[in-house]
Formats: C-alpha cells, structure tokens, sequence
C-alpha cells in the first residue's frame, strides 16, 4: 500500500502538450478512477505513474519518493492494459509468474504464487493454456492475475473492461471491488465510461483536455458537478443544459423570452449574466400540459429501458430528457408540460463553464 | 466469404495469364528442361549431337573431391554469411524499433545495399578490401602480409562472405523491423512493468515473438547465398585463390563456359535446384506447421 502525490505534473509531445499541471493526492488504500473521454489525458498520466511516459515536468511521488527518475521496474506498480497485452508465446502461468521470474524468485516458490493467485482470479483450471486458447473474461483475468502475483504497492488499470461485453463488463467490475477489499492495495483505474466510475471509484477524477475538472465522491460529483463538462459528462441520460441568461430576479431567459424560474439566492449577483442552466433528465417531471409554471414540450421518442424510460422531449426546437419511473402512453408529437422545482437547478458560467452555486452548502443541505 | 472476380469466359482468363505462362516456360522451365535434358547426355560443345549418358554425369561429379569441396565452400558461405547478415540486421532492427536518434533515416539507408546489383558490389569491395590501398590495409602495414585476399584462400573467403553479408544485410533488416513493429507496444511494456531490462525484453519477449520472421530469413539467405554469389565471387575473386572461393554456381559457370563441359556443368545445376528445392520444401513444412502466434 502507498500513497501516491502529483504535483503539476505536465505532459507535451514535443509542443503539443496533452496534460496540463494535474494536482492529485491519493490516500494509501484509496480507489481512485480517472474519467474523461478519449484524449482527455487520462491514461497518459496513468503512464506517467507507471513510468511508461515521461514527465515533461512537475513530480510525481509513491510513498514520499519522487519516482520521476526511476524506471517502471523501480516504482512497485502493476498495470492492467487495455488490451490485456499478454505474452501470446507463453502459458497462462508463465504470463502470470513472469514477473517473479525477472524478479529471481526461486521455481517453487514461483510456481506456488503463481497458483495461489490463479485461485484467487479462478484460473487454476488453465495455467497450462496459452492466451489464445482463453476467451476474452478469462484473459482479462490473466492480466488481473498477473498484476496481483507482484502484491504490487499500486495497481493502475488503463480501461481494462473496455473489450468486454456488456454483461462481462458488469461482473468483472464487481470483481474487481472484491479484489481491492481483499488486498486492500492503492487503485488507479481510468475509464471513459462514468457508470464504471461511478460504482468503482472511492473517488472520481474527472478530466477534461488535460486538466482535471473534479475530484469527489462519486455522489458528489453526480449531484455537484462542479463544471459544464463534468455535469454533461457524468450521469445517464447527459444532463439537459439550456443557454441563456438571468434576466432578473429568479427568472432564467432563454432562447429571447421563455423563462425558468431559478433559486432566489443567485438571482442578485448575477443578473445580467450569460448561464448554462443544468436539469437533469431524473430531476424533471412530466406533468399535463399547460400546468402552470410548466415548460411546453412535445414528445420525440421514448426511450424504454425496462425499468425506466426516458422521455426524449422537443421545446422550442431543444431536446429536454425527462426520466420517468411509471409507464407512460404518449405518442410522438404529444403536448406535455415539463416541470422543474428550482432547487434541482444547476447553473455554470457561460464565460468559465465553472459551477456557480445557488445557494451556501448549508442552505442546500436544509432543503434537501 | 472472401469475394472473388471471375471472367465469365475462360478464353478471357487464359488471355490474361498467357504472358505470364510465357515468360515463366521460356526462362525457367525450358531452360530447367534443357538442363535436365543435358545432365543425362554427354552434350558436343560445338553442338552436333549428343549421347545419351544415363547417371554417369552424376557419378562422375559425386567421385570429385573437387566437386565435394565446393559443395563444402558453398555451405561454409552460406551459413557464414547467413549468420552475419541476419545478426547484424537482427542487432540494427532492434536498436532502429527502440526509436534511437535518426531511426528514421536509416530505416531508408539501410534498404539500399539490397538493390545494388552484385558485380557492381563485388567491385566495390574488391577495392575497400584489396590488400595494398583498401580498408584493410592498415592491418598490413602493422603485421606485413596478414590479409591478401588474392593470395590467400582464407582471407578469399572471408572477404566474399563480408560482401554478400552487406548485401543482405538490409534485406533482412526490413523484414526484422517490421515483424519487430508488428509486435504490440503494450506487450514491450507489460514486460517493462513486469521488471525486465531492455535485454531481457529482447531475449523473452520480442526474440520468441520473432521466430516465424527468423525461420522464413534463414531459408531465403541459405536459398540466396547459393544463388546470388555469382555476380560477388566473379568480380572478386574468380572463384581463387586456387579454388578457395569456388562455390557451387561458380563451378557451373566456370566448368559449364569456361571449361565447355556443358553435361557436368548441366549435372552441377540439377544437383543445386535440387537442394535449393529441398531448402524451400523444408521451409514450407516447419513454417506451415509452426503456430503463429497472435
């Protein structure tokens, strides 16, 4: 276990630069996850922990140790890669007790290792198999396996679900949590997908070309993004956002002359600004239309997913999700009203796409 | 299901691969056929008639000593000059895939040996090697006499061997260096975080992954050196000092248009498609049954 500091850690190729100054602490034992989309930076600073990529500056640190300098061999982290990169010319224990023989641990000592971690990841069946005799969970198991064996300090996984399918993809995500109860070693995981990091992570970095946009609590960034981008990207259906501006008092302008109504607390400062209001589709509510203090809509599509359904709306030639528990009997082309309550309102600076908060903590914490 | 064009008239299709057919019968089997033809017969070297021999061109040949020692000159050769250029083109190809400063610019440069024709080669390193202004005359200057390729069979030998190598060189390098970039970058760095050294990684990792590129290389320059010799040893070294660099297509050329012995030189031929085929037949088996690795 180790705690791991970045400290204005940058990266550019040649003048191209990718990672701008990522501040980071990471507790000893943490589950961190890095989300952001492709080319956010992410899994090249994952590299830069890993010692596969160059620190163009800034420092990063594993237990108190500037590891900027030292060789990835040098730094106690095993990495899970994205396409499991296991040796096609060995077997599944070989692959597994590779390390540990570059390491110069001793054949029975290795090949007890080697099996007690194959149990662990439930592979004791296919040591003798080589990785293209596996299908695509048993391979990823491989690489978990082969990672666990070193009883890393840190464990870095770059998207290591994303070949999986679906249903693949779920269980191995619970395994992975078991995995880390058990050992209990510090976790590094990047993703692009905000449902693995929503149910992985004790905390979510979110990145945005090359910078990161929120560190948090999953619920926390779920519920307080703390950016434009961080509320589009977390959370499924994306987060309905409408430009605009504060007119005056508690009154939201877009689109020339439709209001919302927003929370009295912001109303003074900022009147007069540019503002992305945010809803999120499970915070709206369908109600009949012409319900006063409603929003006319027409209904597009509906979206059913079974335990729920997303009602894809059409106002003012926007697009407006509502989520909605209980089945619904609307056709295409409906009037429905589309109500929203001021406190589930999110508002971000059209000029610095950053959170402007509606109203003191505390003041939330009352109403909510 | 793999689409494929067909001609609706086979007249088409036959139109199409004649040229081909044509080129292929007159300059391969044809003459193949001739030689063939010849190695059973006692041939006139002024032409008017010939007599049919039956296996007595090959015996002749098998019961030469002359004609074992290059056979044995052909292997040394071959093999000499295989190890060299597949192992200097093996240690280039790695350096160039570990992207060292101007690996662009050779993987360009190192191509072009390949496309030089042998006598022009052979030229070229008759004068870096002659004895008296070359390369290697600073050796002499130091201990008199110690490299005189014209004179002594061994340093005949070697500087052949030198010459071929280069040529192959960067051959082999091209094949080196894609088969090395067709290996997942991740799998170099797996083995990076699984704690080996840039030699380690060679030696368990990409040098295992390489083996379908070393095997095909080994038979092409053993194949090669049997072959393509000709145009290096006769510019070179004719083939001297006294035999010492008489390899096996040197002997056909030099019996065959030198001594008019157009039967045994027809004979010599045979013997040497015969184990260029076997070569090739070898080959095919071990890579075919080699798995490739994915």
């Amino acid at each position: 276990m180790a705690s791991i500091g970045i400290r204005g850690v940058r990266k550019a190729y040649q003048k191209n630069a990718v990672v701008h100054g990522v501040d980071l602490d990471i507790a000893s034992g943490e589950f961190i996850v890095i989300l952001g989309p492709s080319g956010c930076g992410k899994s090249t600073l994952l590299r830069m922990i890993a010692g596969l990529e160059e620190i163009s500056s800034g420092e990063i640190a594993i237990d108190g140790i500037v590891v900027n300098q030292l060789e990835p061999r040098e730094r106690g982290c095993a990495m899970v890669f994205q396409n499991y990169a296991l040796y096609p010319h060995m077997t599944v224990a070989d692959n597994i007790g590779y390390a540990l023989k570059v390491a110069g641990v001793p054949k029975a000592e290795r090949r007890r290792r080697v099996e007690a971690t194959a149990k662990i990841v439930a592979l004791e069946s296919f040591l003798d198999r080589r990785p293209m005799a596996l299908s695509g969970g048993q391979r990823q198991r491989v690489a978990m396996a082969r990672a666990i064996v070193r009883e890393p300090k840190v464990f870095l996984f770059d998207e290591p679900l994303s070949n999986l399918d679906a249903k693949l993809r779920v269980a191995m995500r619970a395994e992975i949590r078991r995995l880390h109860r058990r050992l209990g070693a510090t976790s590094i995981f990047v993703t692009h997908d905000q449902v693995e990091a929503m149910t992985l992570g004790d905390r979510l970095v979110v990145m945005n070309a090359g910078r990161v946009e929120q560190v948090g609590a999953p619920a926390d960034v779920y519920n307080r993004p703390a950016s434009r981008f961080v509320a589009s990207f977390v959370g499924s259906p994306a987060m309905n956002l409408l430009e605009g501006a504060i007119d005056r008092h508690g009154v939201f302008v877009y689109d020339g002359e439709r209001r919302i109504e927003v929370p009295a607390a912001v109303e003074n400062r900022l009147v007069g600004h540019k503002v992305t209001l945010g809803v999120r589709a499970e915070a709206a509510r369908l109600v009949e239309a012409g319900t006063p203090g409603s929003l006319p809509a027409t209904v597009d599509f509906i979206e059913e997913l079974g335990a729920g359904r997303v009602v894809h709306t059409d106002f003012d030639g926007l697009s407006f999700a509502v989520a909605v528990t209980e089945p619904v009997a609307l056709a295409a082309g409906a009037a429905v009203g589309i109500a929203i309550d001021p406190a589930d309102i999110h508002l971000f600076s059209s000029e610095t796409g950053l959170r402007i908060d509606a109203a003191p903590a505390e003041a939330r914490a009352d109403s909510a | 299901m793999e689409k494929r064009a067909t001609f609706s008239s086979t007249t088409i299709g036959l139109i199409f691969i004649a040229p081909m057919l044509l080129l292929i019968f007159v300059f391969f089997y044809w003459p193949s056929g001739q030689a063939l033809y010849w190695a059973f017969t006692l041939e006139q070297p002024w032409g008017g008639g010939n007599q049919w021999v039956g296996l007595q061109n090959f015996q002749q040949l098998l019961s030469d000593p002359v004609y074992w020692n290059s056979i044995t000159r052909s292997l040394v050769f071959g093999l000499a000059s295989t190890a060299i250029a597949m192992g200097v083109a093996l240690v280039l190809a790695l350096f160039t895939d570990r992207e060292l400063r101007f690996h662009r610019a050779y993987r360009s440069i190192f191509v072009w040996p390949y496309a030089i024709a042998a006598p022009a080669l052979g030229l070229a390193f008759r004068f870096i090697l002659a004895p008296e202004a070359g390369l290697l005359s600073v050796l002499n200057s130091v201990w008199p006499n110690i490299w005189n390729p014209a004179l002594d069979g061994k340093d005949a030998m070697i500087a052949v061997i030198i010459a071929f190598s280069w040529k192959y060189i960067g051959y082999n390098f091209i094949f080196f260096l894609s088969a090395l970039a067709a290996i997942p970058r991740s799998l170099i760095e797996a083995a990076a975080m699984d704690g080996a050294g840039p030699a380690r990684r060679v030696a368990d990792i990409q040098l295992p992954l390489l083996t379908p590129t070393l095997f095909f290389l080994l038979v092409i320059n053993i194949t090669e050196s049997f072959q393509d010799s000709f145009g290096i040893v006769d510019i070179m070294t004719q083939g001297g000092p006294a035999r010492a660099t008489e390899l096996m297509v040197y002997k056909i050329y030099f019996d065959g248009f030198k001594g008019l012995d157009y039967s045994g030189a027809a004979a010599q031929s045979i013997i040497l498609m015969g184990l260029v085929v076997l070569l090739t037949i070898v080959q095919f088996r071990f890579i075919e049954r080699r798995v490739h690795y994915k």
